[in-house]
This record gives structure tokens, C-alpha cells and sequence, in this order.
């Protein structure tokens, strides 16, 4: 089993120095998910402004592949067009559930392609998803509250 | 390595283990230290119920052959060895559920219901901090249900039960006490006897989740103080799919019936039906046939090596490991220090390493280790933190699998790039 393919040094780097984190104002949404196996937790705020994501914010609990996860998403999503975010959000999503069999795209996901190697490690999937779920989930609250 | 108190045929036992044999993704032997998620299954746990599938399968008392007669037999054969096992007064006091939650769930929802026993709004059930979940959930729904109220012992800072404030605890609106004999999480050995006196004192049932106990400790129920006692087969060296709900008759005559349908009848007319008697009055439907025989053939090979022998082997590598863990920088054990007063299963944090972190490490390395909150968040919760990484041993664990464990966690730190 190869250890260093889940553990790249940018995962451990992240884990270490995370991007973003802690809870800021303003915000539209606010959400709380939980990995219930592992209880591995993430309380996320995003702030949404004129179809733009201009802040993505949280206070994770978790592994390192959780918490290096949310440090990536929040450098990847931050300044983006949500529908931009939204596409990341999707390769993400397909990468993760790849079974290792998808090749990843760096211009689309950045640092994110470090995670390849999660998606041949079944049990570490849902950390690695665990805070971009919570994005969404936020997101689209925001959204649907912007509609109402 | 000779420490006082290993079985002495520890390689005769390992060879009785198959899976004990498997070697892993690059070449590691397995290091099973998991025992308290689930046991590993003797050879002739497996033969038993290779045979009874292949020369004995048929229903249980409802088939009028010889197959039927053979399985009847085999089914009730391992109640019997079930009983002996845990020296219950009478064989009808054990019945056969899926699982120890089962076995949980029927009595807290049969006492939600009309019957002696019945549990009501301003009654009480007192639980403790340290339950598996699935000894503080079922207990909610029914105070929850029937407008009682839910109490419980806390912990104190080593882990132990928290029995100063006993007095106000159970009181004369007790109805029942539920807790667990030997903790999953921490392996703290609970004083049940002490506990279930007070208990009778108020006329309170006390129920045992015996689940991490049976597998460890010489088990007399009725010396336990318990009214009920659960355990679940697959960690008794059985098989899944098979629990056990041992009651006294008495409390046991006065539930009320907790599924029903086929073999927990007397007699059914549309109108109303008769119940059977005590153990088939709580299994209604085909039961779990061959893990019953299975688990009768797990009881019987832990007789045969003998409980107080497999007691001796669990505290002597308990000691060894939490001997060994102390060696490792940043390492915090949670629950007691001493291996006197704890079972086999031992919950610690490791300091910069997430516990899902350091069974992945381990896992690289052929070793297997629960981490997560093993169900039993609140008891994290006590000890402020979200989750934990656990080993746990059994009959067949050797000293040589904690270095093994030991040496992995010195290599997570380095993995992790933790200073020393």
C-alpha cells in the first residue's frame, strides 16, 4: 500500500497551515456537517456577493486529509464566479469518486490534484468530501435564499 | 517473550485462527488489534457451521423430518452451551436476538409498554457516560416516548464511573439502571454488583450490556447483580448475526412481548392471540439458525481454553501495551492506568496525529486498529475529544503485536514529522 501517494507534501502541508480557516462575518449561509463513522466535523460559512464567492469560511475538526481538503477548496473557490466554483466543485467531485481511474485536471483543480491518490483509499473518501459537501450545501441555501 | 499470565499455548491457540495467517498488500503479516470491533473465528466456529449448512439445514421447530429434527436440535444444543457459558439458572432465560442492540431495543421498548414493568412519566432510567451508543439511544427513545426522565452516572478524570452522587442518582423513581460492565472505549471494569444492589434497594431492574465483558471475564449472571444481560456473539469468537438477552424469569415473564409472528405463539385467532413461554415468546420468525450454532461451537472453545486463563492472557498484554504506549512521546491513554481494573481495549490520542491519520499509517504496516469515536461520542465528549485511536487484544494477541504496534507509532510521529 503506498502511503505516500494518499500523503502527498501538499496534503501535509495544508494540514499543517491551514488556508482560511476560522469563522468570519459577513456571511449568507452558515452550515455544520459531520462525517458520522469518523465524527470528523465542519462548521462552514460562504459569502456570496453579485455571483461571486468572496468568502469561504470554517472550523473544522478532523484528519488530514480532511482538514487539507478544506484548506485547498477555500483557495480554489475563494474569488471565483459560483458557476466557475459550481464546475470545480464537479471535477472535484468526480475525481474523489474515480477510483483512482480518473486523471485529474491541474488547470481546473490547482493544489486539488494532489488528492488523486484519496480516491484509491475508499474509507478516506468521504474526509476528502467531507467540507466541499458543506460548500455546496451552503451555497445552494444562499442562492435559494436570494430567490425568495 | 515470557510474561506472567500469557496463555501458555498462545501458538498452539494462534493456529486455530486462520485468518491470523493472512499476510497483507506489501508483505506484512496481520497484526490484529481490533478484537473488541470484532473477534477473529477459530477453525471449528467456521467447520461448525460449514456442517450444519451442509448436512443439517433445515427450519427450526416447524419442519416435521429428520433434517428438521437435526436442526431443532443443534439450535437448542448451543442455547444450552450458551447458558452453561454464562452459568444462567435455566436455559430458558437465554434468547437469541441479532445482536446485543437488539437484545437492548427489545427490553427498553417492551418496558415502554403496558405490563408490570411498564415505565412512565415520572419514573426514571439512569444510564452512565461511558455507553456504546447503542446503550444510551435506545433508552432516550423510550424516556422520550413515555415522558420519563434520563439520568446518568458522569466520569471522573481517570475514567472511572462517577458513583459520589449515587444517593441522588437512583432513588425510589429508578425504574431501571442500564450500563455497560466493561467500557468499550476506555476498558474501565465496572463495580455492576455494587451498583446493581443499590439498584435493587429501590426496586429498579438493572440491566448489563455485557458485550466487552463476556469475551474477557468469567461471566456468572446471577452473581452480576443484573435482572438482563446482552452480549453479542461475534466478539465471543462467533459469528455475526447472532446476540444473546439473558433475563431472569421473572422479569422476563413480565415484558410483554416485543416482535411478532411465527414460533412466539400459542395459539392465534383473529381476535387475539396466546403467547408462547420463555425463550420463544421473544423470537418470533426463522431465527438466526446456523450463527446459533456457530456461536454454541465459539462458547464451547472458549470453555474449553477457560475464561479465567483468557482473563490472565487479556491483562498481562494489557499491561504490556500500556507499558509499551507510555514509551511513545505526545502518547495520552484514556481510562485507567492499570491493567487490574480494565479490559482489553485501549482508546489513546497521539499529539499532532489525527487517529484516522495513525490507522492508516498503522494499516500500511499490516496493523489493524479502530479509529473514530468507536460509538461512544459522549464519553469523548467527557474527555474532550472528538475521537480516538484503539487497540484491542484478545486470546490470541501476542507481546510480539504490540512491539509491532509500538514500533508503528514511533514511525507515525516520523511519518508526521512530529520532534521527539
Amino acid at each position: 500500500m503506498d502511503l505516500d501517494a494518499l500523503y502527498q507534501e501538499i496534503i501535509l502541508d495544508h494540514y499543517k497551515h491551514p488556508h482560511h480557516a476560522g469563522l468570519r462575518d459577513p456571511f449568507e449561509a452558515e452550515v455544520h456537517h459531520v462525517n458520522p463513522t469518523c465524527g470528523d466535523e465542519v462548521t462552514l460559512r460562504v459569502h456570496l456577493d453579485d455571483g461571486v464567492v468572496r468568502d469561504v469560511s470554517y472550523d473544522a475538526v478532523g484528519c488530514s486529509i480532511s482538514q487539507a481538503s478544506t484548506s485547498v477548496m477555500t483557495d480554489l473557490l475563494i474569488g471565483k464566479d459560483v458557476d466557475e466554483a459550481m464546475t470545480i466543485h464537479q471535477a472535484f467531485l468526480e475525481l474523489m469518486q474515480g477510483k483512482g481511474q480518473v486523471e485529474p485536471d491541474e488547470d481546473v483543480l490547482e493544489d486539488g490534484i494532489a488528492f488523486a491518490g484519496v480516491a484509491k483509499f475508499p474509507a478516506r473518501v468521504k474526509c476528502a468530501l467531507l467540507s466541499w459537501m458543506a460548500w455546496k450545501d451552503a451555497t445552494t441555501q444562499t442562492i435559494e435564499k436570494e430567490k425568495a | 517473550m515470557s510474561i506472567p499470565g500469557l496463555l501458555p499455548e498462545l501458538e498452539v491457540i494462534r493456529k486455530d485462527f486462520p485468518i491470523l495467517e493472512r499476510v497483507l498488500a506489501g508483505g506484512h503479516p496481520l497484526v490484529y488489534l481490533d478484537s473488541a470491533n470484532t473477534s477473529q473465528k477459530p477453525q471449528v466456529v467456521i467447520d461448525t457451521m460449514v456442517d450444519h449448512l451442509e448436512h443439517h439445514n433445515a427450519n427450526v421447530a416447524r419442519a416435521m423430518h429428520q433434517l428438521g429434527a437435526e436442526s431443532s436440535e443443534a439450535f437448542e444444543a448451543a442455547r444450552d452451551r450458551v447458558a452453561a457459558f454464562i452459568k444462567a439458572p435455566s436455559r430458558d432465560e437465554v434468547i437469541f436476538t441479532k445482536n446485543a442492540s437488539e437484545a437492548l431495543n427489545l427490553v427498553a421498548n417492551t418496558l415502554a409498554w403496558r405490563g408490570d414493568l411498564q415505565v412512565g412519566e415520572g419514573d426514571e432510567v439512569v444510564i452512565t457516560e461511558m455507553e456504546h451508543h447503542s446503550n444510551i439511544v435506545p433508552w432516550q427513545l423510550l424516556t422520550e416516548r413515555t415522558g420519563a426522565t434520563l439520568r446518568w452516572f458522569g466520569l471522573t478524570d481517570d475514567g472511572r464511573l462517577d458513583l459520589s452522587d449515587i444517593d441522588e442518582l437512583i432513588t425510589e423513581r429508578t425504574k431501571v439502571v442500564s450500563l455497560t460492565w466493561v467500557s468499550n472505549m476506555l476498558g474501565t471494569i465496572n463495580p455492576v454488583r455494587e451498583i446493581a444492589d443499590r439498584a435493587h434497594a429501590v426496586g429498579a431492574i438493572v440491566v448489563v450490556d455485557a458485550s466487552q465483558a463476556v469475551p474477557q471475564l468469567p461471566v456468572d449472571v446471577v452473581a452480576s447483580g443484573a435482572d438482563v444481560l446482552v452480549f453479542t456473539g461475534h466478539k465471543v469468537v462467533g459469528p455475526t448475526g447472532i446476540g444473546v438477552l439473558w433475563g431472569r424469569r421473572e422479569v422476563l415473564e413480565q415484558l410483554p412481548p416485543f416482535l411478532g409472528g411465527g414460533e412466539m405463539i400459542e395459539t392465534v385467532r383473529m381476535e387475539r392471540s396466546t403467547y408462547a413461554g420463555i425463550p420463544h415468546k421473544f423470537e418470533a420468525g426463522t431465527p438466526p439458525i446456523v450463527e446459533a450454532v456457530g456461536l454454541g461451537a465459539a462458547v464451547d472453545y472458549l470453555d474449553h481454553v477457560g475464561m479465567e486463563a483468557v482473563h490472565a492472557h487479556e491483562q498481562a498484554i494489557t499491561g504490556y501495551a500500556l507499558e509499551g504506549l507510555q514509551s511513545v512521546p505526545g502518547l495520552t491513554v484514556m481510562g485507567p492506568l492499570d491493567a487490574a481494573s480494565r479490559g482489553g481495549a485501549i482508546s489513546f490520542e497521539l499529539a499532532g496525529v489525527h487517529p484516522h491519520d495513525v490507522a492508516q499509517v498503522l494499516d500500511s504496516r499490516g496493523i489493524a486498529v479502530r479509529a473514530g469515536h468507536h460509538c461512544a461520542k459522549p464519553a469523548h465528549a467527557r474527555f474532550g475529544v472528538q475521537s480516538s485511536t484503539r487497540m484491542s487484544s484478545y486470546l490470541y494477541t501476542t507481546p510480539a503485536e504490540i512491539d509491532a504496534l509500538v514500533e508503528g507509532l514511533h514511525h507515525t510521529r516520523s511519518y508526521f514529522k512530529l520532534g521527539s
